[in-house]
C-alpha cells in the first residue's frame, strides 16, 4: 500500500545545506548517473518509457516516447534543453525543487543527455529567481569539479557541456519552441510545427525539451527502476508529482503525492480552507486549465481524471479561493495578464485577448448587458483552436469556465451596478471579524 | 535600407569599458552559436550601465554580426530590459490573480502612495523602481515581492513599506529564503552568468516549501523501497 505522500524529489529538501555537492552525494547522488553511463543509452530510453513517466510541464507526453524521436542517423549535433521557465500562474514547484536541490536536476541532465547522444545541454531559467539561477549555476560548477560534467565523464568516454541561461521575462518563452527563440537569441515566438524540435529544434538540430521536475524524475527511475516508479500513481499517469496548494488555505506549500491523489485530501492535509471560510473555485493546473468547483474535490488529479471534469491536469498548481473572492475579478487579472504576455505573432491572440479584457472590465464594473457573455462567449470560440500556440486557448479556459459555473455571479455585477464584493475581505491580512 | 530610428534615450551617455567588451565576448562564446549569447549580453549591458543604452546595443550587434535594429527589437521585447535607468533596487509586486487576491492589490497600491511614483517609475532619491509584476513562482507564499528578483515572501502592506524605507536608508535587508539583497546592477551581472559566489547565502527552502515533506516524516510516510533488483541494470553486452 503506497502512503498518501510519497517524498522523493523533495526528500532532501530539509537536509542541511543540501543544495550542495557533498550533501547530494552523502545521499547517494550521483549514482544513477554514474550507473547510466554503463548502459546502452537505449536501455535508458525503454527504462523512462517502461516507467511511463510522462512530462510535468503540463501537457503529459510520455517522456521517454519523446527521447526516441530523436532521429539518432541525424548527423547533427543532438541538443538536450531544460525547460526552467516556470511562469503558469499558480505554478511553484520546480523553482523550489532548484532552490533546494539543483543537483537532482544536474543528474538527470547527465542520464537524460547521455540517453538522446547530446553533448551540450542548457537549463532556460527565467530570469526573474536571482537566487535559483545562482544555486543552479554553483551546482554545474561543482560537478564539472567532481568530473561528472566535462570531457570523458568518469572514464566512460561521454563528454557534456551544460550552459545555465537566464531568460529575461517572457511567459510565452515556457513554450517550447518560442523557449528556443529566446535561446538561440531571438524574440520569444513559437515556430510552426511540422518540423517538431525532435527532428529540428534548436539551430534546426535534434532536441528534446523537457520540464525541470520530469529531467529531476529521471534519477530515481534509473536509481530505482521503472516498475518502482510506475508502483506509485494510476494506471494511466504513473509515478509522483509535487502538488502546489496556494490561496486560502491553512497550510499552502509543496506536497509530494502519487499522481491521483484529490484534493479533499490534500485540503485535509493541509488543515482546510481558511477557519470560516469555504472552498468556492480552483484551478488544478495553473491558469490555463479551466476552473473546477467544490463538486469536484474528490476527482483524482491525474490526467484523465481532471480531464474528465473538464479541465486539465497541467502543472498541478492547486490555486484555492474561498467564497470572499470575485470570480469576475479573478478572470479578469487573468485576462489582462495572457494580454500582456501574447506575443503578438498570430491575429487571434493579439486581437482576441485585448477584446477579452475590454469584455470583462465592462462586466466587473458592472457595465454591459447580459449579452456581453455570450458575446465573450463568442470571443473565445474566435481564439481557441485558432491560435499560433496554447496561450491563447489557455487565455479562454478561465472565461468559459467560469461562465459555465458562475453566470449568476457576473449577472449579479450587473445588477448591483458594480463588483459586490469587498476586495479586503479576501485578502490574508483581513481581520476573521471583518470576513467571518 | 530604411535608416534606424531615432535615439530616444536623452542621459549622457557612458562608453562601455574594455572588460565590458571582453566579457560580452566571453558570453557569446558559452554557445555553439554566438548569438543564443543575445540575453545574457543585454542583462550584462544592463549591469554595465544601467540599462539597456544605444552603446549596449550597438556593442551587442558589432560582436553578433547583428544590425542594431535586429538587437533593438529582441531588447523591446522581454519585460526585464529596461530603457529608463532603474533604480538601486527593483521592487516587483505580484498583481497576478492569487497575490492579488491575496493582498497584492492592496501593497501594490500602498507602495504607490508612500513612494509618490506609479507602475514602472522610479522614486525621487533614485533609489526604488516600482513595478508590478506578474506570477513569480511562489505562490505558496503569497502575497510575493520581489526586490531585485529575491524571493519577499507573505508580505503586508506595512512590511512592504518597511522593506523599501530599510533600502533607502542603506540599511541591510535579506531576502526571506535567500541572500543579503544586493544592486539591481549586481543582480543583473549574474544573470548575464557571471556569479558572485553567493549561492550558499540563505536556507535551502522556505517554510511553505516544507509543509508536505514535514507532514510525510510526522506520519512515517515515504516513496516505497526500492527492491534491489528492481533497479534498472546495466546489461551484459554493455557492461
Amino acid at each position: 500500500m503506497t502512503h498518501i505522500l510519497t517524498p522523493v524529489l523533495t526528500d532532501n529538501w530539509d537536509q542541511d545545506r543540501s543544495w550542495t555537492l557533498a550533501a547530494y552525494e552523502d545521499r547517494g547522488g550521483y549514482s544513477a548517473a554514474r550507473n547510466a553511463l554503463t548502459m546502452a543509452p537505449d536501455d535508458i530510453i525503454s527504462a523512462v518509457k517502461d516507467s511511463g513517466l510522462r512530462g510535468r510541464g503540463g501537457a503529459g507526453f510520455p517522456t521517454g516516447m519523446k527521447w526516441g524521436f530523436i532521429p539518432q542517423d541525424n548527423p547533427k549535433p543532438k541538443y538536450l534543453v531544460v525547460n526552467a521557465d516556470e511562469s503558469e500562474p499558480g505554478t511553484c514547484k520546480d523553482i523550489p525543487l532548484m532552490m533546494a536541490s539543483p543537483h537532482t536536476l544536474v543528474e538527470g541532465v547527465i542520464i537524460s543527455s547521455y540517453a538522446i547522444r547530446a553533448n551540450h545541454a542548457f537549463i532556460y531559467i527565467r530570469g526573474e529567481v536571482l537566487h535559483v539561477i545562482r544555486r543552479v549555476q554553483r551546482a554545474v560548477q561543482e560537478a564539472y569539479l567532481a568530473g561528472h560534467l566535462g570531457k570523458n565523464i568518469h572514464g566512460s568516454g561521454y563528454d557534456l557541456d551544460i550552459v545555465v541561461h537566464a531568460g529575461a521575462g517572457a511567459y510565452i518563452c515556457g513554450e517550447e519552441t518560442a523557449l528556443l527563440e529566446g535561446l538561440e537569441g531571438r524574440r520569444g515566438q513559437p515556430r510552426l510545427r511540422p518540423p517538431f524540435p525532435a527532428v529540428a529544434g534548436l539551430y534546426a538540430s535534434p532536441t528534446v525539451i523537457n520540464n525541470v521536475e520530469s529531467i529531476a524524475s529521471v534519477p530515481s527511475i534509473i536509481g530505482n527502476g521503472a516498475d518502482w516508479f510506475a508502483s506509485m500513481g494510476t494506471e494511466k499517469s504513473k509515478g509522483f508529482g509535487i502538488f502546489s496548494l496556494s490561496g486560502h488555505v491553512t497550510r499552502p506549500g509543496q506536497y509530494e503525492a502519487p499522481l491521483g491523489i484529490t484534493l479533499r485530501q490534500l485540503i485535509e492535509l493541509a488543515g482546510g480552507m481558511r477557519e470560516g471560510h469555504e472552498l468556492k473555485f480552483w484551478t488544478p493546473g495553473g491558469s490555463s486549465t479551466p476552473l473546477l468547483t467544490p463538486e469536484h474535490l474528490d476527482v483524482p488529479l491525474d490526467f484523465e481524471g481532471v480531464g474528465a471534469a473538464g479541465s486539465m491536469l497541467g502543472t498541478r498548481a492547486l490555486q484555492l479561493f474561498d467564497e470572499t473572492t470575485c470570480v469576475v475579478r479573478a478572470v479578469l487579472r487573468w485576462t489582462e495578464f495572457y494580454k500582456h504576455e501574447s506575443c503578438g505573432k498570430c491575429t487571434p491572440c493579439r486581437e482576441g485577448t485585448w477584446w477579452l479584457v475590454q469584455t470583462l472590465a465592462r462586466l466587473e464594473d458592472g457595465e454591459g448587458s447580459e449579452a456581453d457573455l455570450d458575446m465573450l462567449l463568442d470571443q473565445c470560440d474566435n481564439i481557441l483552436g485558432r491560435s499560433f500556440c496554447a496561450l491563447g486557448d489557455g487565455a479562454t479556459s478561465p472565461i468559459s469556465s467560469s461562465i459555465k459555473y458562475f453566470r449568476d455571479e457576473y449577472l449579479a455585477h450587473l445588477e448591483h451596478g458594480g463588483c459586490p464584493f469587498d476586495p479586503a475581505a479576501s485578502t490574508v491580512f483581513a481581520t476573521t471579524g471583518a470576513t467571518a | 535600407m530604411s535608416p534606424l530610428p531615432p535615439d530616444r534615450f536623452t542621459e549622457d551617455e557612458t562608453g562601455l569599458t574594455e572588460q565590458t567588451w571582453r566579457e560580452l565576448r566571453q558570453i557569446a562564446a558559452r554557445y555553439p552559436q554566438a548569438r543564443s549569447g543575445l540575453l545574457p549580453m543585454l542583462h550584462l549591458v544592463q549591469s554595465a550601465e544601467g540599462r539597456i543604452t544605444p552603446e549596449g546595443i550597438e556593442a551587442c550587434a558589432e560582436i553578433l554580426g547583428l544590425s542594431a535594429a535586429e538587437v533593438n527589437g529582441v531588447a523591446t521585447f522581454y519585460t526585464m530590459f529596461k530603457r529608463k535607468p532603474v533604480g538601486d533596487y527593483h521592487v516587483g509586486v505580484c498583481t497576478n490573480t492569487l497575490c492579488a487576491v491575496m493582498g497584492g492589490d492592496a501593497i501594490f497600491a500602498r507602495l504607490k502612495e508612500h513612494l509618490g511614483v506609479g507602475n514602472d517609475e522610479t522614486s525621487e532619491d533614485g533609489k526604488i523602481t516600482l513595478e508590478h509584476i506578474e506570477c513569480n513562482a511562489a505562490c505558496d507564499y503569497a502575497p510575493v515581492m520581489m526586490v531585485n528578483w529575491e524571493f519577499m515572501d507573505n508580505q503586508t502592506p506595512e512590511s512592504a513599506v518597511q522593506v523599501v524605507d530599510e533600502l533607502r536608508a542603506g540599511k541591510e535587508v535579506h531576502s526571506t529564503r535567500g541572500p543579503r539583497l544586493c544592486t539591481w546592477r549586481e543582480a543583473e551581472r549574474v544573470l548575464a552568468g557571471f556569479p558572485d559566489d553567493r549561492a550558499d547565502e540563505g536556507p535551502a527552502a522556505g517554510p511553505a516549501s516544507l509543509v508536505g515533506l514535514g507532514i510525510a516524516r510526522e506520519r512515517g510516510w515515504t516513496a516505497p523501497e526500492a527492491g534491489a533488483s528492481k533497479a534498472v541494470q546495466p546489461t551484459e553486452e554493455t557492461k
